[in-house]
């Protein structure tokens, strides 16, 4: 059986992503350049969250979209084809500062596909990363804007974030 | 999510899963291609060898232009320029191309089996592009495509199969697909063209076109193949377009929500009237579409690697 430890609860979830919200707003001046874009699975409704929270910080409503990032992974002939989520930006990219929203931080492979997907939608003016947990064991020069909780993993440990709980497996 | 498979030799031997993971994974392609930038990295660095023994226009573009929209390098092999004038075999034209690195070779042949014996003989991945009167699975996987899109499923459908069967891999290979995913087939043509022992796979027979297309929900025609018949199998061509073809009158009769497939090329005025053809229960069009977004779709996931499928951030 592997051994679980919950480091995040619903409400430790809610106070990290409030926190986010604020920091976002006060580094961002220009509320109506601000777009966020969630990378699937786990980043998505972490976005709208997100984007529910800055919305009644700033009064206005805050465009969210969704990146899927399979098709620009460094990786695909190692692995089985990844499942393909959907990818929704109905909106201009062009001259916004896009947040990146994802559950987890870890190699950062993830956030260089994203960087790749996303300026095949357009030139962004800035590009900045919020994520719910940084498990760290970076394997490329990515850092967070934003985190919510930096944990201290083992490379062969599991982040499994669900809606009200965010734990941490070990085998 | 399930796709272990090195080739894409037929529809017989894939599962329903299969065919349904091929046709999601296109979804998302057929989006890219709906992108200003129609194009993504997926097989950066990769080859991809055409090698085509018959002719063949759509297919082959088809197949080179997803190739080109995932970033793969493509390159054409047709029969009437190449060494088979001069006597080599398939298998050694075959492993040539693997000397060069080809890491898919898409085959057309006139010899049914021809992939699968490629995929024996070479490491490449193989994909059959229509394998004599066997099969020709990536039509079938757009035409199905094509149906999930307009209908929002598969199963319980009618759809009509009508035309020259006996020597249609296209047939063959939608028999294949569409009974997997649940719909109800029936099949229609000069009993020449269409015999009884088709019911062994799982479809209905009838000579009657009237009542073969009255309950479609798809009437999928299939062009007369004259280079593919020894004999002629029916008196005539205006024969064959007043007793079978699909005209005004006969269109009439059936569901108003019924559409109209053909994997082209088409025969104006024989299997179809022009109207017909350009009218807007017509998929003919959407279905040329469909089929890069499937053929993107196969290549990725024929390019996946033996890994865990999960993403690790």
């Amino acid at each position: 059986m592997p051994e679980s430890t919950v480091i995040l609860d619903a409400n430790a979830i809610a106070r990290a992503l409030t926190r986010i919200a604020h920091e976002i707003a006060e580094r961002n001046e220009n509320s109506a350049e601000v777009v966020l874009v969630g990378i699937p699975e786990g980043g998505v409704p972490l976005a709208q969250r997100l984007g529910k929270i800055l919305s009644e910080i700033w009064k206005i409503s805050v465009p969210i979209g969704s990146l899927d990032v399979s098709m620009h992974r460094d990786d695909l002939d190692q692995r089985a084809a990844p499942k393909i989520h959907p990818t929704e930006i109905p909106f201009d990219v062009n001259g916004k500062t896009v947040v990146l929203v994802d559950d987890v931080l870890f190699s950062g492979r993830t956030i260089r596909a994203a960087l790749d997907a996303l300026n095949d939608f357009g030139r962004p003016k800035k590009i900045q990363l919020a994520v719910l947990v940084d498990r760290g064991h970076r394997e490329l020069p990515i850092k967070a804007d934003f985190v919510g909780k930096n944990v201290p993993t083992a490379p062969d440990e599991k982040i499994i974030v669900r809606e009200n709980e965010v734990t941490l497996e070990r085998k | 999510m399930s796709w272990t498979k090195k080739h894409l030799l037929d529809i017989e031997s894939l599962t329903a899963d299969e065919i349904i993971t091929v046709l999601d994974t296109a979804k998302a392609f057929k989006a890219v291609g709906e992108r200003a930038i129609k194009k993504v990295p997926a097989l950066r660095g990769k080859t991809v060898v055409n090698l085509f023994i018959e002719p063949s226009t759509r297919t082959r573009i088809s197949f080179e232009l997803a190739a080109q929209r995932l970033t793969a390098d493509i390159v054409n092999f047709s029969a009437d320029v190449s060494s088979f004038k001069k006597g080599e075999t398939l298998k050694d034209t075959a492993k040539n191309l693997e000397a060069l690195n080809a890491d898919f070779i898409v085959i057309r042949h006139s010899a049914s089996g021809a992939p699968h014996f490629l995929s024996r003989v070479v490491n490449a991945s193989i994909i059959n592009a229509g394998d004599g009167a066997h099969e020709h699975p990536t039509q079938a996987l757009l035409d199905a495509f094509t149906i999930r899109e307009h209908k929002g499923k598969i199963t319980g459908l009618n759809v009509t199969i009508l035309g020259d069967i006996l020597y249609s891999r296209v047939a063959r290979s939608n028999i294949w697909a569409l009974t997997k995913l649940g719909a109800k087939v029936t099949l229609c043509g000069p009993s020449t063209l269409v015999p009884k022992t088709f019911e062994q796979m799982g479809c209905r027979v009838t000579h009657n076109v009237d009542e073969a297309i009255r309950d479609a929900d798809i009437i999928h025609l299939l062009r007369i193949q004259h280079e593919r018949q020894r004999k002629t199998m029916f008196p005539s061509i205006g024969e064959y377009t007043n007793l079978f073809g699909l005209n005004k009158a006969r269109l009439a009769k059936t569901k108003p929500d019924a559409l109209i497939m053909h994997p082209g090329p088409i025969n104006r005025g024989v299997e179809i009237d022009s109207e017909i053809a350009d009218c807007a229960r017509s998929l003919i069009l959407e279905q040329v579409t469909n089929g890069l977004a499937v053929r993107m779709a196969v290549l990725f996931l024929l390019n996946g690697g033996e890994g865990p499928g999960e993403v690790i951030g």
